[in-house]
């Protein structure tokens, strides 16, 4: 047996001397090992997974173009308001073929008012992107404190949260959105006066977080009404630790995981609802730059022979939109590899 | 299994001084309420009733029944997991039933736990360093030498190499994380710890070896256990005195020879007989109880045993009996005890 003495005097001779074999093995091989966290098999999984690895790329990329919005521009040289009616013809529609697109323009010109249609779609993406991602972090965030709050503590609050829930659920959110959008701008702002771009994104915003919470509360509810019953809370618990204590360090680290994937898979929802409130007019509107508007605005000119400028945008939403599903299915197949597909 | 029978030898031959109990429990009840349905008619599901045992300092008490009998939830009420409906316990002479806040946290480190099940019970997503240093930290408690050696001291303490300090519990045995377990509970420097078939998720042969590291943990640092387990061969070898509970309620208390020699309740002589024992292979001795284990919802009157036991009479399901001294030694709860050796 090669055992250290210190290990064999703390044990009885026996049986014992064959685990002291397994549990100690030399330790030039234990030094070199390192464990590894569920969160780093998780990562192991999502590298070879080629679906994640082009979706990523592709989030990236457009995360990318968004938050260099300014600085493309800068380089292009031109600004996304900046028309160029000159290169339109009498109908308004741009000269040219596929909406005018030429080294000059990449992808063409928007018909009517002849602005750039690639600084337009990137400016717009920018806004798309931050409405999700703010509506997204808010949403999440509170759909997680609610759910935790209904599934640790239960009782009278957990049925009242749960109500809460259901009740905000049963709301059709698109004919709300329609509603409740426009009276709280001309709320706010007298007739005539110009709503700021500004203000619009803070209302879709907040109509989206208001909108959002519920499948992650019941999500998180579920999970922590599962975990809080598990031995090592229950453990914790034994050894004087406090809600804090199980809540953020033993219950928080293993409900991250669903987190992550319900915040990835709301990213796209919210960035198709944006387009959508916007393509209906009542989201973002003139003069900011959106995906969703801009698909608005080149539906006018579908009857005409030449509708690039309605395509290029309603493609850009379905790829970002499809990407973002991709590496959000890809996420918790990597995070959860027992779940069916 | 030389090391077993030799260490159920040479603990038989030691006696139990009469000392002041560590742990008192006096009528220990605990009743769930439950509804069924949303509107349905309200019942309580008598869990535990009418508890009462000892522990003395240094020694182990064995917790025995089958499942649901309520040894569970007695482990669990001792180191306030659940709050007692009602009945009294007592720790170093303190009544410890109701305390909260600071005195509880400060209770805590004297009375830890162990767990059933080596794979709930640690929480997946820590380290093992973090997992044993968990009740160091929620307790503010700095050892001298730094919260990781005193981590590397427990780890080699329970036979683990103290370099897996940095690994992850699903890299580890069923019997390894036990032993995790068991480092996590003795970080406290506990004086008495429940542990809740701590043995009975394991490998027959991994079993032994817990079993003597706890054994070998008890000698060394004095501590005393309330060993709850199902499995009476493993109690054997383990506890100086034996509870057998049925039902929720403690049925016959006595020193091991008393119970697995001569038991004089008849559900102690069942659940003995149910023992595979090669000796006694074909033997006619096996007692069959008929029917089911009646519900906790609806006991039984009188003596809960009565619609089970082959020497039942009118008194048993009328009159509920008090827990008793015997002729056999130890302390039942039966009216007609059975007199002799079992067999």
């Amino acid at each position: 047996m090669s055992n250290t003495p210190a290990a064999a005097d703390s044990r009885s001779p026996g049986t014992e001397d064959t685990a002291v074999a397994v549990l100690q093995p030399d330790t030039t091989a234990a030094k070199a090992f390192v464990g590894r966290s569920p969160g780093q098999l998780a990562w192991l999984r999502l590298k070879r997974d080629r679906t994640a690895f082009g979706s990523a790329i592709t989030v990236a990329v457009f995360i990318l173009v968004a938050l260099l919005a300014p600085v493309i521009s800068r380089l292009y040289g031109m600004t996304p308001t900046a028309g160029f009616s000159d290169k339109l013809n009498f109908e308004g529609l741009p000269v040219g073929y596929l909406g005018g697109i030429s080294g000059e323009h990449w992808l063409g010109l928007e018909a009517g008012s002849g602005r750039d249609l690639f600084m337009q779609l990137i400016f717009g993406l920018r806004t798309s992107l931050i409405i999700a991602f703010a509506a997204a972090i808010i949403s999440i965030a509170l759909g997680v404190v609610v759910g935790i709050v209904s599934g640790y503590f239960g009782g009278w609050v957990d049925q009242a949260l749960t109500w809460l829930t259901d009740f905000m659920l049963a709301f059709p959110f698109l004919v709300f959105a329609l509603a409740i959008i426009p009276i709280i701008n001309t709320a706010l702002y007298d007739v005539g006066e110009e709503v700021p771009g500004s203000f619009r994104i803070t209302v879709i915003i907040a109509v989206f977080a208001l909108f959002g919470w519920m499948t992650t509360a019941r999500l998180v509810r579920g999970q922590v009404l599962s975990l809080r019953e598990r031995e090592y809370v229950e453990a914790a618990r034994a050894a004087g630790a406090g809600s804090a204590h199980i809540l953020f360090k033993q219950l928080l680290p293993n409900i991250w995981a669903p987190i992550l994937v319900a915040f990835s898979l709301a990213l796209p929802g919210f960035i198709a609802a944006e387009a959508a409130l916007s393509f209906l007019n009542i989201g973002v509107v003139e003069p900011t730059p959106d995906l969703g508007r801009l698909v608005y605005y080149g539906r006018q000119w579908l009857g005409t022979p030449d509708w690039a400028y309605f395509m290029i945008p309603a493609t850009a939403v379905f790829v970002v939109v499809l990407a973002f599903n991709l590496l959000g299915d890809s996420l918790r197949d990597a995070l959860d590899p027992k779940a069916g597909k | 299994m030389t090391d077993l029978a030799d260490s159920t030898a040479s603990a038989a031959t030691t006696t139990v001084p009469a000392r002041e109990p560590l742990l008192k429990v006096e009528g220990l009840t605990k009743h769930f309420p439950v509804r069924s349905g949303g509107w349905g008619k309200a019942s309580v599901v008598r869990a535990v009733e009418n508890v009462s045992f000892e522990v003395r300092p240094g020694e182990t008490l064995g917790l025995v029944g089958e499942s649901g009998c309520g040894k569970t939830t007695t482990g669990r009420m001792l180191v306030r997991l659940l709050e007692p409906t009602s009945g009294k316990i007592t720790f170093e002479g303190e009544d410890i039933t109701r305390t909260k806040g600071a005195k509880l946290r400060k209770l805590r480190q004297d009375i830890q736990i162990i767990f059933q099940d080596p794979y709930a019970s640690l929480n997946p997503r820590h380290t093992v360093g973090r997992i044993v240093a968990m009740p160091l930290q929620v307790n503010g408690i700095e050892p001298p030498g730094g919260v990781k050696k005193r981590v590397q001291e427990l780890l080699e303490t329970v036979g683990l190499n103290p370099e897996h300090y940095n690994r992850y519990p699903h890299e580890f045995s069923g019997g390894q994380r036990q032993r995790i377990g068991i480092a996590r509970a003795l970080a406290l420097k506990p004086k008495l710890i429940v542990a809740d078939e701590p043995v009975s998720a394991l490998d027959v042969s991994i079993q032994a070896q817990v079993v003597n590291l706890l054994r070998q943990l008890q000698r060394d640092l004095g501590l005393s256990f309330v060993f709850i387990a199902h499995d009476l061969a493993v109690v054997r070898h383990f506890c100086e005195r034996i509870a057998v509970m049925y039902l929720g309620r403690m049925v016959e208390i006595g020193t091991r020879e008393q119970i697995y020699e001569k038991p004089a309740h008849p559900y102690t002589r069942a659940l003995l007989s149910a023992v595979p024992d090669v000796t006694r292979l074909g033997s006619a001795s096996r007692i069959k109880l008929e029917g089911d284990v009646p519900s906790p919802i609806d006991p039984p009157s009188g003596c809960v045993f009565h619609t089970r036991c082959w020497k039942a009479q009118e008194k048993c399901s009328a009159e509920a009996p008090k827990l008793l001294p015997n002729p056999n030694g130890s302390t039942s709860a039966c009216h007609f005890p059975e007199t002799g050796k079992l067999f």
